[in-house]
Order: structure tokens, then sequence, then C-alpha cells
């Protein structure tokens, strides 16, 4: 089962519209991910709901999971993504 | 023609009456246009007898939701709306709230219930976390309302847009609900809650709508079904007889005679009245300013209320300028933040109160955040002093929620510090009334806020729709205030104004010119019926009738009285009689 480690760089933290670029990212995918906490239970990473309400802080530490083993190349996306500031990112 | 007080079972026949209470003085015409509440989840709702069928109908309609909600963002031009329309979009498609309101179907929970309970579990984390989040929990709910009314097969919340005048019927409508409504196509506001003096008779009011609340069996009216509106008489009739035009067209000449009437305030004799705008905004200034003599109330909360910070002093001036510009070389009284834990301040933490009518409110926030009361006097005494020298004291700032002399006291000198001329105190609570005397002795003059004096004197909520009898500023105990300050401000020769709501009964307006009131504020499009009312009758005869109101042992009977004291054709235009 792919995973992936990631620290959250956005330095306002994942609110409102950073998380919708990780969440459409992971909707898009097309695999089932789970992103949470290090050591905690995931949450479905395309749901915007349940992304915000992590309340991901600037510098947590996170892991990406998926069942599916063609995720590879998705999770490496996702990491990438959530390893940048997203503020700096320009709404699509 | 029958009378109903209750909400029939079927559709209202032709001609039924509905009544409530009127306001303003309007008719009008039109079809009517539901707004709809948000429905309730049925409390019994059953478990579903197919969860997989449930399960795929929940997911259709949040996916209908979704696209309806993408649709209107498209369509909307204000930026602001839009992109709120769009997030609740996201959230109408999110897979986690579908998959929670999937689970609770499965395990026996009715459809509308295992959406509500889903919602509610992520918009509880939403509040909990506050801020930005905190307001994604109204969005998530809005998507709510919309996708349970489509479970249950009832009108979702709102006013589809009109595209025809039409006469807006709601349980109440909230500030957004109004703000949301495109003013151009409304002929007329009835609602089944409210009272005059809740947020929509405010804000038909000002824009000049005929209006009538507490209209029982109201939103029982069909969408579409024609009604006769006539806020005079306080009544809503059903798809009424060809005559009804002719009704509405004999009123509009009443109006012109009425809107024939210019100049400014006095009695048929002379005696001056001044009629004064009440406003919140400087547009609602720039718009009054050719009908009224002066600014009786600037709101300065609707500055506040609305910002998610303090607003700078210096952008605070500016908003205070631009009042006082839209009336140089005029009187504009400004009375000072009136908020409080019922009208709370975004960037200000308040203390939840049990009681916040008789809680920090008004000029009392001195004692818990005395740094806005001080800026706001900052920005005041910068806008008069920015002013040329002879223009100054036409600027008068005043303070609400004052009871006591000593609070009079300390306003005025923190007032006169900053430069400002003219300083007054509102008088709505009893015990300024009271000591109506030795609280100008502090300051240049009072103003009656008749709707929070009627409040406090009778002791009745006035959100409370069904005290509205008790609100009567016709009570007797009220106006035996209103005259006790009337009087006080005669003996010592000080101005004493009102601008509460009851300035814009014409009927009222002449009892409180005779009372020696000196000035009185109303809503703009409320005052040509004002400047009729006093024009056809001299001051000897308004202290006649202020001194029947007086003496009259209840609010009706005083009312009546002075309706006695008027000639038949001045009654017939400002009332509406036919």
């Amino acid at each position: 089962m792919p995973r992936r480690r990631a620290r959250v760089a956005t330095a306002s933290g994942l609110h409102a519209r950073p998380a919708s670029l990780v969440t459409r990212k992971a909707a898009e995918g097309g695999h089932p991910v789970l992103i949470g906490r290090e050591g905690e239970p995931g949450v479905d990473a395309s749901s915007i709901l349940s992304v915000m309400g992590l309340r991901l802080q600037h510098g947590d530490q996170i892991e990406l999971s998926s069942t599916s083993e063609d995720a590879e190349a998705l999770l490496d996306e996702l990491a990438a993504l959530l390893e940048s500031d997203l503020d700096l990112v320009e709404q699509a | 023609m029958t009378t109903v007080d209750a909400a029939p079972a079927g559709a209202l026949a032709a001609g039924t009456v509905l009544a409530g209470i009127g306001v303003g003085r309007g008719v009008a015409l039109a079809p009517v246009a539901l707004v709809a509440a948000p429905p309730a989840i049925p409390a019994d709702e059953p478990a579903p007898a197919d969860p997989a069928a449930a399960e795929a109908r929940l997911r259709a309609v949040l996916a209908e939701v979704g696209d309806d909600l993408r649709a209107r963002s498209a369509a909307t031009p204000n930026a602001d709306l839009r992109s709120m329309l769009e997030a609740a979009a996201t959230m109408a498609g999110d897979p986690a709230l579908a998959a929670e309101a999937a689970r609770l179907v499965h395990a026996g929970t009715g459809p509308a219930t295992a959406l509500d309970q889903a919602v509610e579990g992520f918009a509880a984390v939403f509040t909990a976390a506050g801020g930005d989040l905190a307001e994604r929990a109204t969005d998530l709910r809005s998507v709510r309302h919309r996708a349970v009314a489509r479970l249950l097969g009832v009108p979702e919340p709102g006013l589809a847009p009109l595209d025809a005048p039409a006469v807006v019927v709601a349980d109440d409508l909230s500030p957004a609900d109004t703000a949301a409504l495109d003013l151009s196509k409304v002929a007329a506001i009835v609602t089944e809650l409210g009272g005059p003096t809740s947020h929509t008779a405010i804000v038909a009011g000002q824009l000049g709508l005929p209006c009538v609340v507490r209209v029982a069996g109201a939103t029982g009216l069909a969408a579409g079904t024609p009604v006769l509106v006539d806020a005079a008489a306080g009544t809503v009739e059903v798809s009424p007889a060809a005559e009804a035009a002719d009704r509405v067209a004999r009123r509009a000449q009443d109006e012109a005679v009425v809107a024939a009437v210019t100049g400014p305030g006095a009695t048929a004799d002379g005696h001056e009245v001044p009629l004064l705008a009440n406003v919140g905004t400087p547009d609602d200034a720039r718009s009054a300013a050719p009908r009224t003599e002066g600014v009786g109330l600037f709101r300065t909360e609707v500055l506040f209320l609305d910002a998610r910070t303090e607003p700078a002093v210096a952008d605070q001036t500016a908003a205070y300028a631009e009042v006082i510009e839209a009336y140089a070389g005029r009187k504009v009284v400004i009375r000072t933040l009136d908020a409080g834990a019922d009208k709370p301040l975004a960037f200000a933490t308040q203390a939840d109160e049990e009681n916040p009518a008789l809680g920090v409110r008004g000029y009392r926030l001195v004692r818990s955040l005395p740094g806005i009361v001080t800026r706001q006097l900052e920005a005041l005494g910068a806008a008069v002093r920015a002013l040329p020298a002879e223009r100054q004291a036409d600027v008068w700032v005043m303070a609400p929620m004052i009871a006591t002399p000593a609070e009079a006291r300390a306003f005025a000198s923190a007032a006169r510090e900053v430069g400002i001329v003219k300083v007054g105190v509102m008088v709505e609570v009893p015990a300024a009334a009271l000591l109506a005397e030795a609280i100008l002795a502090e300051v240049d003059f009072v103003s009656l806020g008749t709707n929070d004096l009627a409040q406090y004197t009778m002791a009745a909520d006035r959100l409370r729709g069904e005290l509205a009898d008790l609100l009567d500023p016709w009570q007797p105990a009220v106006l035996s205030l209103v005259a006790a300050t009337a009087s006080a401000g005669v003996r010592v020769g000080k101005p004493v104004g009102v601008c509460g709501e009851s300035a814009s009964d014409p009927l009222m307006a002449l009892v409180l010119a005779g009372l020696g009131i000196t000035s009185l504020s109303m809503a703009a499009g409320r005052v040509p019926a004002a400047r009729y009312a006093l024009r056809s009758l001299t001051l000897e005869a308004c202290r006649a009738l202020a001194a029947a109101a007086l003496a009259a042992p209840d609010a009706a009977s005083a009312r009546a009285a002075v309706r006695a004291g008027l000639d038949a054709d001045v009654a017939r235009v400002l009332l509406g009689e036919d």
C-alpha cells in the first residue's frame, strides 16, 4: 500500500482555498487517498469538508496513503503540492 | 367578505381578508411571491424501506443542489455572492458528506434526518474552529436547507428571482433575505411574524413600501395569487374583486394630495416642527436629503456591525463627513454606536447575556469596551473640527441608552473635549424620562427613542411580535413619559425631538407637536404624510388632541380620540378610509 509523508508548507495553514487545491487534485486522480496527521487515522483527501476539518497548520507532519497500488504517482503529486506554499499559487 | 385569524387548511377563497398590523400607508395590488423558510426535519421521519434507493435519492439530490448552486453562481454579478455560491456548490458535491449521510441511511435513519446529522457533524467541527471556518458552517447549512427541501418535496428556502412586481410574503425576512430582494420588483411586503418595529418593517418604511406584519395565515397564500395589500388598514385581501383596482387608484390620488404639500414641517398657523430623516449610511442620507429638512437620527452602528475589524478613526470620520456633507447647511443628529449583546460586534468579544436588552448596550459599552467609544468620539470630533466654524453647530451628537444624569454628564464632557459643539442623549430608558430635567441640565438636547422607551416602559420585548399591543406607542404610560420629557424641554428651553417610529404615525405626529416636541425624525418615505397632517391643524388644535390622547384610558381610545378630532377629508386621506 503506497504511503508518503509530507510537511505542510502553506504559511497560513490549509484553510479553505489551499485545501480546495489539494482536494481537487485528489478527486481528479481517480484513486482513493487518505490524508491525516502522522499516527492518526486519515480522512478522504478528496473531501473539502474533511480536509478543512483537520485544520492542518504550517509545519504539521502528515501522511498520505492509498489502497490502490497504482496511486504512487498521484501520492507524489499530492505530497509535492502539500510541500509548496499554496498561498502563492494563483487560483485556477 | 370573511375575516380569518388562523391559517386555513385549503386555498383561501377570493375576497378573504387577512388581518395584521400595517406599517406605513401605501396600498398595492400584485401577485404573491412566497419566500420559503428553511424546511424543518420531521421529528418522526421513518426509517427508509429501501436503504439503497434512499441513498441513491440522497446522492441525486446533493448533485442537483450542487448543479443549481453552480448555475446561480455563474449567473450572479456580485463577486462575493458568486464565490459563496461556488463554495456551497463544492460542499454539496463533497464525497465525505454523501458517504456519512449514506452510512446513516443504511443504519436506519430517515434520509432528511441523515443529511441533517451529517451536515451538523461537519458544521460542529467548523463552528468550534471559529473564524473563517465558522463562516463555512453557514454555507454548509444552506446546502442542507436546499437538499432537505428537495428530499421532502417542499419549496426551497429563499425567493426565486422576480420577473414582475410582486407582493413578497414570508414568515419573516432576515436582513440577508432583504438584501437579496430586487427591490424594483417588490410591490409590498407581508410577513406572518415580526412586528411594527422589526427589521422588515423598518426597511419597508425606508423604501416607502406598503407592509403588513403579523398576518396570520399569510404563508398559506398560494404563489401567484393576486392580493391587495393595504398598509393603512393593516389588511391583505385575497383575489380582490375588480373594484379593488379603483380603490388602488383612488388611494394613489390621495397620495398625490399628500405629496403636493411641500415646504418645512409646520402646523397650519406656522408653528415649525422640522421633519427629519432616520438614516444608516451615507447612501441613505444622499437619497433622503432632497426630501427632508435634516437628519434626526444617523445610526452609526451600521458602519460597525458589518465590519470584521473596528473601522479606523480616519475611515469613520470620512463616513460621518459624507452624511454631514449630504446635508450641508442643515442639522445632522448623529447617534453614537448602539451595539451590545443583541447587536454583537464581530471584532470585539462581548459576554453572552441572558437579557441583552437590559445589558451592556449603547453608551454602556464605555464600561466594557471604552476604547471603541473613545475612538468613535475622536472620529466625530475630527469631522466637526474639519467644518468651518459657522457650520460646527449643525452637527449634533447623542449617546444611546442613557439612564442617569451622571452618564449624560460623562458623555457630554467627553464629547465637548474633542470639539463637538452640540451634545445630547437619547431618552429611551424610563429612568431618563423621569429625570429629563436633570438630564437636560447636562446636555444641549435630548431625543426620544419611542421604540425602546415603549419596550422598557411596558417590559415587553420589541422582537416579540405577540406583544405588539403592549409596545403600542399610544399606550398611556408611554405617552405620559413622552409628555413629561417634552414639558421638561419646554421648561428649560432646550430641544426635545422624537426619532422613534412613532413619529411617522401622522396622528401621533399631531400629538407630539401638541406636547411641545421640537422635531420629528422618521424614515424619509413617511415624511410627506406627517407634513400633510401637521399642515391640516393649528398648534392650538394639536394641543387639544394631545390632551385628549393623554386623558384616554388605553391605546385604542387615545388614537380614536385623535382620529375624532380630524376633519373628515384629512382622515380619509391620512388613514385610507373609504
